[in-house]
């Protein structure tokens, strides 16, 4: 593994990203508008202030889902990645570069999210904006690198299509957005508290609260930062450089 | 440079550049090689030649070592294919463009230069030597697909590899064009590199050294062009293709006994 071949992929994806202007808009500004549809929608209501920074972590996670796993499919299908592959690159170089470039744009993504809920939504923050920021962007991290892993076992677009309802929805209708986690049977309750996604909703809204101390929301965070490494590990063992 | 097509006999025989024993091979659960032999010698434009379909690019594909075999061995410059050494001395162009089209013609060699460790001065090289210097700061999904396929060509020229695994790069191109490419693939063959080409235009087994007609994942031949016409008693090789069909045998004269035989 060498940094040299990382960094001169991560900066390949984010060029690829940069001439397609329209996806760069898209990128940044469609979490924030789902966030302020949400607001929107529960103005007249309160709902917003609890499920405020579970939107935060819903949104971004989900874009960067999608957009990390097709961008990863395209190069299968460009037959640039059999071209990579018959190279000295290394796989680890490949998937690290990928979550390197994604992960630069869900930090852009992930600041404009929460800028746009606290000051334009009125998202009311008891914590640290800045832990909450540091929780939201471990989050969009998520979402890259379980993007990165999906697509490594996808074969074909459709594949990783449905990896999004496989790998996303559980963790969403898991996550404690629809009832509190605690009030899920048992078993449901048993699995939801292993979902990453559940440790990020769990840590925003923890912090929007000022419910719990920054070394609690630390663990959290540590516990969504090993999901990332563990995902971007075996995605890297799952690619292979022959195929049938 | 001259289109000169025939070997330089005086030229010592080099050890052969890909040796491929017994190779099994199957995709989609149908064996497409089947116990496939063969040899390709150093610094010779070695035409792979043969229908849609008659597995040139499944053993190209083994030979780079992206294939996954069943049974076989495949040696390359003296090393199983897919060693992590070769990977930067085998240069592959697949038959549809590998490259990035949200990228301009410089970035896209740029960041394969890296990423094989190649010299900077490389780009230049082989912008000039593909003819893509009027349209390098475009991006590539802009450019015709002659123009593309040379993109993807000029990539596997970086870091000037020993071996080319060429899979149809003349495909779709103007004839100028195909003549310009197979003129540099004698320059190149010129100063040692060697060639494995396939293509299923028989009209470019001319401007072959040698020629392997595969047809249904086996060979039909593995002979000079001018022993291939020769056995079949024509003087194109499509007739000598279909000839070699009805033959029911091959035309198999591998380097070394071809050698012996022209003393």
């Amino acid at each position: 593994m060498t940094f040299t071949r990382t960094f001169a992929t991560a900066g390949r994806v984010l060029g690829q990203i940069r001439h397609d202007h329209r996806t760069v808009a898209l990128l940044l500004v469609v979490p924030s508008l789902l966030i302020g549809l949400v607001a929107w929608i529960f103005v007249d209501t309160d709902v917003f202030t609890d499920i405020g920074p579970a939107m935060i972590a819903l949104f971004p996670f989900i874009v960067m889902f999608l957009v990390t796993s097709i961008s990863t499919l395209r190069e299968r299908r460009s037959g640039t990645l059999e071209r990579l592959l018959s190279m000295p690159m290394g796989k680890g170089d490949l998937i690290l570069g990928y979550a390197l470039a994604f992960g630069l744009l869900a930090v852009f993504q992930t600041a404009i999210a929460v800028s746009f809920a606290v000051w334009v939504c009125g998202l009311e923050i008891e914590g640290s904006i800045w832990l909450l920021f540091a929780v939201a962007v471990a989050d969009a991290l998520l979402g890259t690198a379980l993007g990165l892993l999906a697509s490594a076992f996808a074969r074909t677009e459709f594949q990783v299509v449905q990896f999004m309802p496989l790998l996303v929805f559980p963790q969403i209708l898991l996550g404690g957005i629809f009832i509190p986690r605690e009030q899920l049977p048992a078993a449901l309750e048993a699995i939801s508290e292993w979902l990453p996604l559940s440790f990020a909703i769990d840590a925003l809204q923890a912090v929007a609260a000022d419910s719990e101390s920054p070394e609690w929301i630390a663990t959290k965070l540590l516990v969504i930062g090993a999901w990332i490494v563990g995902s971007i590990v075996l995605g890297s063992i799952t690619l292979r450089r022959r195929t049938p | 440079m001259t289109s000169n097509s025939s070997a330089p006999l005086h030229e010592p025989s080099a050890p052969a550049a890909i040796i491929v024993q017994d190779l099994h091979v199957h995709r989609g659960g149908m064996p497409v090689l089947d116990g496939l032999s063969l040899a390709v010698p150093s610094g010779l434009i070695v035409g792979l030649l043969g229908p849609s379909g008659s597995g040139k690019t499944t053993l190209m594909r083994s030979i780079v070592g992206v294939q996954l075999v069943k049974s076989g061995t495949i040696e390359v410059l003296g090393r199983p294919a897919g060693s992590a050494e070769l990977r930067r001395r085998v240069g592959y162009v697949t038959q549809q463009a590998s490259v990035y089209d949200d990228l301009t013609v410089r970035q896209n060699l740029v960041y394969f230069r890296r990423v094989l460790g190649a010299p900077a001065s490389d780009v230049a090289r082989v912008i000039e030597r593909t003819d893509l210097g009027s349209v390098e700061r475009r991006l590539v999904g802009t450019l015709s697909g002659g123009q593309r396929s040379r993109v993807s060509l000029a990539t596997a020229l970086l870091g000037s590899p020993e071996l080319l695994v060429l899979d149809e790069p003349t495909v779709g191109l103007d004839p100028v064009l195909r003549v310009e490419l197979w003129n540099m693939f004698r320059t190149l063959a010129a100063d040692g590199t060697t060639l494995l080409v396939s293509s299923h235009v028989m009209d470019e087994a001319k401007r072959c050294d040698r020629l392997l007609l595969m047809r249904d994942g086996a060979l039909l031949a593995d002979d000079t062009v001018h022993g291939v016409l020769e056995v079949t008693g024509t003087d194109d090789v499509e007739t000598a293709f279909l000839r070699l069909i009805e033959r029911g045998e091959p035309d198999l004269r591998p380097r070394d006994a071809d050698e012996e035989a022209s003393r």
